[in-house]
């Protein structure tokens, strides 16, 4: 055993493995019907969706790989029988990153600084106190004269992870060549010549320049983030490259669990308000336009502080803080799914309207299929595109929307590392003399482009399953 | 259509209702007005005289929902429900935690509120037509492409990030405009100017390309074809047949946010050290001052509905076709 360790598993970590057991059982489910497998077909074609594809699947990697939590044991101490635990609750991600993670500073340094950012009372080598930077205590240590040496170091680390990255990309994609070539029983050859001429059924050409634009990008980045801090570091020292990564997963729960959430209440109160009319949809026409007469902020707030409220009353629940933040954002994409169920509820009780009017669901009737079986059987399947899109369409607004609900205050725990607690902690620093700019431009930059890339895979879906478009 | 009118009006009723007992069952059922004493007290080592002090100085200190104690009709009225859940009815929104009467302070603050967002709304609007119109005039070609990628990576862009480059770049770095702050009368103005630029800006790229959408499903209307055929230019087409049909969906989309203009924005009141009902908010969110989140939350609520009227109401006077 390397080290042993007891795993952890969060409220929202069993929710992220119980979506992917379902994205994975969805695509099996589509890849055997060909009537399914048309719609995603096209956006196979289009370059601009797969890009965006192949983001949101490294976003999604890292956020995986922050889901799986575990507490590593305490070093033994003499006679001591039973393994002790650390309190601290630790994922993958932050082993991965350990050297980042543990690499803190005393405060604030500027991206790739040697030097510390603000003066402080050192003792010079002839033993007098001066005021002058300090060398950082991991950036750039591994030089012994900076003001030299940094440039050369730099643009050296920066060829070496270029080149690195270069190295994987080739190799993923020869991997994923030979894969395709196989697969369609052509020669390796004119697979290659059909993907670089942009021809192939798949636009694999933009897929593989993705992948190597972001491989390139992350050798870069770890290689230059072995020795320096690469967005510098934040007020109490934390690498902020670190914390960015940190905060995808935070984006990411956000977005997804909170569509997981509200999609049951959504798909059923829709359909059987569209179904049954009478009383059951006058119920439920009442029951979302109350909800949706309050303001969304508003009724997050107020959910959120009542939960504050009941936290501190049952602080003793709550074994580690890690734990408390984990309940916070559970109960915030609860929260979000109950303001957000409406606008699709409502779609979905439109379009039943419709379809209940077929005449296959009519002969249904006449047949007396069971109205359930006739929801589950004709009607569901029916109304799937809609809740595909809307599902697709909600997640960068979700992403988004919590960052303002952060600064509002009525966000994800404040000990929660995410993009909006960053952006609202660095807003203060743009006012210091000289600007502290680091944090708030690495948040912008890994939440831009996961909505970006959000955006644009959610148009290509939009143009693949809406049939008004066609 | 009076009959209409009077008819949705009482809808509104079961609805202001509902959210009257949801805003209810959060605030004192869910807590205790005992949780809420302790939370602002301090959680620990509260003797429970502060507790009962704290709840007589803001009128917690009553039966929930109902008083046997009291007799008679008062079983119902000396209770925490009809004094701070049904008065909200009546606009009557009590006070704050610091002693202020709630609904002085919403009056006083729609004002500045205002002032921020009607501007911003018909900037926006006019900006947004714009830009979408010639984005349709260009339809398929390079300039419509690039208008689209545009507009996406403007919206994947959150507001939090304009409204912190804005004061950066305009107030701190080139002075033009103050940070944040407000005056009275027309001096206000050097103080909008920047939070309706910042609004107009984030707005421009989802507005924009729904617009975009709704000029598209025009253009290919049968209409439109007949204006062609007649021989009409492409820009008289535009402006006097597209326009004024696409003008139906943009205005009840925004006669339904009408109302809610009241309300204020949150985070562009807040940056900017607004006076409005969104900094109210938002500073009451943070203290924690549940008499006021009640208030907004009611206030909201009726902004909504009466919001929803007006949209169907504005549906009728701008579609001939549908008849009430």
């Amino acid at each position: 055993m390397f080290f042993s360790f007891k795993a952890v598993i969060l409220w929202t970590d069993s929710l992220i493995y119980l979506l992917l057991a379902a994205l994975i059982f969805f695509a099996f489910y589509v890849i055997r019907r060909e009537h399914l497998r048309a719609p995603w077909r096209q956006i196979r074609r289009r370059p601009l969706a797969m890009s965006a594809l192949v983001v949101l699947c490294f976003y999604g990697v890292i956020g995986l790989s922050d889901s799986v939590h575990f507490r590593k044991a305490l070093p033994a101490t003499e006679g001591d029988q039973v393994v002790q635990y650390s309190p601290e609750v630790l994922s993958l991600l932050d082993v991965l990153l350990d050297s980042l993670r543990s690499h803190t500073e005393r405060t604030y340094s500027e991206p790739l600084a040697t030097h510390a950012f603000t003066k402080e009372m050192i003792e010079g080598d002839d033993g007098r106190q001066q005021r002058a930077f300090p060398r950082l205590r991991y950036g750039g240590a591994h030089l012994d004269s900076p003001e030299t040496e940094k440039t050369a170091d730099l643009l050296s680390s920066l060829i070496r992870g270029a080149l690195n990255g270069l190295l994987l990309a080739a190799l993923l994609c020869g991997l994923f060549l030979v894969f395709i070539s196989r697969f369609h029983r052509k020669s390796f050859a004119t697979t290659m010549r059909a993907v670089l001429q942009g021809e192939a059924e798949t636009a694999w050409r933009a897929v593989f320049l993705t992948i190597g634009f972001f491989m390139i990008l992350g050798g870069i980045a770890t290689s230059l983030s072995g020795d320096y801090h690469l967005f510098g570091t934040d007020k109490v020292g934390q690498d902020v490259l670190y914390l960015s990564l940190k905060g995808i997963r935070t984006g990411l729960v956000i977005g997804t669990l909170t569509t997981l959430v509200m999609l049951p209440f959504a798909v059923f109160l829709g359909i059987a308000a569209g179904y049954f009319r009478g009383w059951v949809d006058d119920l439920i026409q009442y029951l979302y336009t109350t909800l949706s007469s309050v303001p969304g902020v508003l009724l997050i707030a107020s959910a959120v502080l009542i939960l504050q409220v009941y936290m501190d009353k049952n602080a003793e629940d709550f074994s580690s803080i890690t734990e408390r933040a984990d309940t916070r954002l559970l109960f915030l994409c609860i929260i979000l799914g109950m303001t957000g169920w409406i606008g699709l509820c409502r779609l979905l009780r439109g379009e039943t309207f419709k379809i209940r009017e077929m005449e296959y669901v009519q002969a249904a009737r006449a047949l007396g299929v069971s109205p359930m079986k006739i929801i589950f059987r004709h009607i569901l399947p029916n109304v799937m595109h809609i809740v595909l899109i809307a599902v697709v369409l909600d997640f960068s607004g979700l992403v988004l929307a919590e960052a303002v609900l952060s600064y509002v205050g009525v966000g994800v725990d404040p000990a929660m590392i995410s993009w909006g607690n960053m952006i609202n902690s660095a807003r203060l620093e743009l006012a210091r003399e000289p600007v502290v700019w680091w944090s708030l431009v690495s948040a912008f930059i890994f939440m831009f482009g996961l909505v970006l890339s959000a955006n644009v895979f959610s148009d290509g879906v939009r143009d693949a399953f809406d049939p008004r478009l066609r | 259509m009076i009959n209409y009118i009077i008819r949705r009006l009482l809808y509104a009723i079961p609805i202001l209702i509902g959210v009257n007992l949801l805003t209810f069952l959060l605030f004192f059922v869910v807590n205790t007005p005992d949780d809420m004493a302790r939370l602002h007290l301090g959680m620990k080592r509260v003797t429970p005289e502060a507790i009962e002090k704290w709840k007589a100085d803001h009128g917690y200190d009553k039966p929930i929902a109902f008083n046997p104690a009291a007799g008679g009709m008062k079983t119902l009225t000396e209770t925490v429900f009809y004094e701070k859940s049904l008065r909200l009815f009546l606009f009557d929104f009590g006070r704050a935690d610091d002693g202020r009467n709630i609904g002085a302070d919403i009056r006083q603050r729609m004002g500045p509120s205002l002032a921020i967002a009607i501007p911003g709304l018909i900037v926006g609007l006019l900006v947004n037509i714009t830009v979408a119109m010639l984005i349709a005039f260009f339809r398929a070609s390079y300039i419509d492409t690039w208008g689209v990628i545009v507009a996406v990576a403007m919206m994947s862009i959150s507001s939090l990030f304009y409204i912190i480059g804005g004061q950066f770049i305009f107030s701190k770095t080139l002075r033009l405009v103050p940070i944040s702050g407000y005056d009275t009368g027309l001096d206000a103005v050097k103080f909008l100017i920047l939070p309706v630029i910042v609004g107009l800006v984030s707005g421009v790229g989802s507005g924009t390309r729904w617009y975009r959408t709704i000029f598209l499903e025009e253009i290919g209307k049968d209409y439109v074809r007949t204006a062609r055929a007649k021989g009409l230019s492409e820009l008289s087409v535009l402006f006097s047949h597209v326009l004024r049909n696409a003008l139906v969906p943009i205005l009840t989309g925004v006669v339904v946010v009408l109302p809610l203009l009241f309300m204020g924005s949150l985070i562009t009141e807040s940056f900017f050290s607004i006076p409005g009902l969104g900094s109210y908010t938002i500073d009451a969110i943070n203290s924690q001052d549940f008499g006021i989140v009640r208030a907004m939350v009611f206030l909201g609520s009726v902004l909504y509905i009466i919001g929803l009227i007006l949209t169907d109401i504005s549906y009728t006077w701008v579609d001939p076709r549908v008849r009430l």
